[in-house]
């Protein structure tokens, strides 16, 4: 079931039009990622589920209904522009907040103190904001966003500003509330991360969704069916060059006399054809998919758009 | 409304909390009490140290007229030149000369004073009015007119200033008052109005550019967000406006009372009215009404009226300016950028401040009432009126166009607000803030 939809949803700015019709569904449990290069209409899209702004057109629903301000206080938000009062001691801080997001002073208290105690930064309660580095202070800034137990949380590019460790810390925690049941929406330009943690993807490009699915099917839909095919040592290359079932695109002589090959496969063209033409070649070594990562099938639509987009 | 408790709580509390707040709150009414207190005090040390006057006055024509005070001791020599007394005044047995020729009355300009450091001014016109008084004796027996006659002619007027209604009810009041109370009102409400108004564009900005806002307003509205800052400064300047009058007249009182206690020295308060114990005597025998008539003039302002159009205007005018001072803070990045926009804010303010002078000469002119109209100008102007009476109607008018007027800037300034924090790093112009307010 959906947690949170958008339909046909239009933004539109002074001079530009910033979401054109973007229809995502976001299932219950699920990481959600949104992505799309700078200027696309993430935050736009962002901001509206949020309700800082409202859209020109189309609707939101959230748990079924069309979203609402009691709807707040079940949403977390980090936004990629964010920050704490500098002057303001962190717990204090962390308290109004909480507070801000409807939670009772005492409980938000109770839930601060054991985050702080799981983050081992106890001693920072009475501490400013200004004596902390920018890594530490995106840690509270991560805590303050779910302390309130939101059903749905929203991570504008999370990662930023953490070391290598803290942003393994950070990615556990985020599979941590995922297995405790919160719905994720994740939006970032590390596409390797995506990889790790989201199960269903939108791609928006100039305020229009391309790109919209498991991130399974998406990675399957754009593979170019090309195989690798280790040999080793003897290898008869005419005898595997010369077939209808596939290209041969490329053969390279790699070290202790491995030979790897790469083939496209043709259309109704199956596997089991390549490797029976390999094993009267010679002796395979290994056989592989090439599967695209996300980063290539990123550079590859948002270019395929801007071609259209010129032509 | 309750997370709008939430945001006025935080914004009062950690400003009350600041130290330039509590600091700001001392040095404030210390100042103010200084300008009571310094002068009595520089008053009764003067008088650690008695002036030593040597009188050369050929043919004792003026002996003994100058009398001895507790500041100058004259001391009459004889049998010296002035040339000795010259040679000798390094040995320190005088602190000035004074020559008086005796024949002053036909020549007043040869009266001579020597001395090492100036002398005080006080000093001089101690003696110089001595003598005038005497010379014009002297003048008065040549030309055969007695004192007694004199007297009697001489007149002294003051005009009973009453003020009455259409009901009948008459009252006695005093301009000078209302004139101090308003001019005093004016400022403070002009003082409070930048002072904190400043503070509510600093807070805006602060959270703008320390990206706090997109947090605040994923979970309340931007509205309450700038309602919440803006009703919590209001309480921090009452706060503070409280504390001044509770301090300043807490020191006041404490030093008076210091003062007063040490020895017979004369309190600040008669000092800082200008008057010593025998010039209020003085002046209550010339006046027909006295001390009751005095307490009546002060008792019949309208200290009802002007204390809730104080309060009114002050809480009006703040209002009405914190609004558009959140406005400003909402739509640029950085200080610098602020000049702009602060100008067209500024020029109502202070142009009212420059006015304050020609409508306490004509409270009730047409440009006293036009600009206690205008709800830009009103809470300085209007305060200054109310002293001296002010129709209710005008009145009535005047709060009502301030009310309006705060409404529609608040509704103004809320939707630049809105647009303006989102947006970072862009430098706006009023082309730009006039799209905003139509989104």
């Amino acid at each position: 079931m959906s947690l949170l939809s958008t339909e046909n949803v239009i933004k539109k700015y002074a001079n530009h039009l910033a979401l054109d019709k973007v229809s995502i569904s976001v299932e219950e449990g699920h990481i959600f990622g949104l992505l799309g290069p700078n200027g696309a209409g993430k935050t736009s899209l962002i901001r509206i589920i949020n309700q800082i702004t409202a859209p020109d057109e189309g609707k939101v629903y959230f748990k079924g209904n069309v979203l609402s301000l009691k709807d707040i206080s079940q949403i977390g938000y980090l936004p990629e522009e964010r920050g704490l009062y500098k002057k303001m001691k962190i717990g204090e801080q962390a308290i109004y907040l909480a507070q801000l997001k409807g939670m009772p002073k005492h409980e938000a208290v109770e839930k601060l103190k054991s985050w702080f105690r799981k983050f081992e930064i106890q001693d920072w309660w009475n501490k400013k904001v200004e004596e902390l580095s920018k890594g530490m202070q995106q840690k509270i800034q991560f805590i303050v966003t779910i302390v309130h137990e939101p059903k749905l949380l929203i991570f504008d590019e999370p990662f930023s500003g953490f070391d290598p460790i803290n942003a393994n810390l950070l990615k556990s925690e985020i599979l941590n509330l995922k297995a405790a049941g919160s719905t994720i929406i994740f939006s970032t330009h590390n596409m390797s991360s995506v990889e790790e943690l989201c199960d269903e993807i939108a791609l928006i490009s100039n305020g229009k969704t391309i790109l919209n699915g498991s991130l399974f099917d998406i990675k399957n839909q754009f593979k170019p069916n090309i195989f690798e095919i280790q040999f080793a040592k003897s290898f008869n290359k005419m005898e595997f060059a010369m077939n209808s079932f596939f290209d041969l695109l490329s053969v390279e002589h790699q070290k202790n006399d491995i030979i790897s090959t790469k083939v496209k496969l043709k259309e109704n063209a199956t596997t089991n054809d390549l490797i029976q033409i390999g094993l009267k070649a010679g002796t395979i070594l290994s056989f592989n998919e090439i599967i695209p990562s996300m980063n290539d099938i990123f550079i590859d639509i948002v270019n395929q758009q801007g071609k259209k987009q010129t032509a | 409304m309750n997370k709008i408790l939430f945001i006025l709580q935080r914004e009062y509390l950690t400003r009350v909390k600041k130290k330039s707040f509590i600091i700001m709150s001392f040095v404030g009414p210390l100042l103010m009490a200084a300008m009571f207190v310094i002068p009595v005090l520089v008053a009764t040390m003067e008088d650690d140290e008695q002036l030593k006057i040597a009188v050369l006055n050929e043919g004792d024509t003026y002996k003994d007229k100058l009398k001895n005070t507790e500041a100058i001791n004259f001391e009459y020599v004889k049998n010296k030149s002035l040339e000795q007394l010259k040679a000798d005044f390094f040995k320190k047995e005088f602190d000035a000369i004074l020559s008086i020729p005796s024949d002053l009355e036909s020549s007043p300009d040869k009266l001579t004073i020597y001395s090492e450091n100036q002398i005080k001014l006080s000093t001089l016109s101690y003696i110089s009015n001595s003598l005038e008084d005497e010379i014009e004796a002297k003048r008065m027996s040549i030309k055969g007119i007695n004192k007694e006659m004199l007297d009697s002619i001489k007149t002294d007027l003051s005009i009973n200033t009453i003020t009455w209604n259409e009901e009948g009810e008459e009252n006695e009041s005093s301009t000078e008052l209302s004139m101090a109370i308003g001019f005093i009102s004016a400022m403070i409400i002009y003082m409070f109005i930048f002072m904190y108004g400043a503070q509510v564009m600093r807070g805006v900005m602060e959270e703008k550019t320390g990206r706090i806002v997109e947090i605040i307003i994923s979970s309340v509205k931007p509205f309450e967000l700038m309602m919440g800052k803006i009703l919590g400064i209001a309480l921090v300047a009452l706060t503070q406006f409280a504390l001044w009058i509770v301090l300043t007249f807490a020191i006041v009182m404490g030093a008076n009372f210091a003062i007063a206690s040490g020895d017979k020295q004369p309190t600040i308060t008669e000092l800082s009215q200008g008057t010593s114990t025998a010039n209020v005597e003085q002046m209550l025998e010339k006046s027909d009404s006295g001390m009751a008539g005095i307490m009546k003039k002060i008792y019949n302002l309208p200290y009802g009226m002007i204390l809730f159009s104080f309060i009114f205007y002050f809480i009006g005018g703040y209002l009405l300016y914190a609004s558009l001072f959140a406005a400003i803070g909402g739509a640029v990045d950085n200080e610098t950028d602020t000049q702009q926009f602060m100008l067209p804010i500024t020029v109502p303010l202070i142009l009212s401040i420059i006015m304050v002078q020609a409508i306490i000469q004509n409270p009730n002119g047409s440009i006293a009432f036009w600009f206690s109209m205008i709800p830009f100008t009103s809470p300085i102007i209007m305060i200054i009126r109310v002293g001296f009476g002010v129709a209710w109607w005008e009145m009535a008018l005047s709060m009502f166009l301030l009310i309006i007027t705060f409404i529609g800037t608040t509704w103004v300034a809320a939707k630049i607000y809105r647009t303006g924090i989102l947006l970072y790093g862009k430098k706006v112009t009023y082309k730009e803030l006039w799209k905003w307010l139509k989104y």
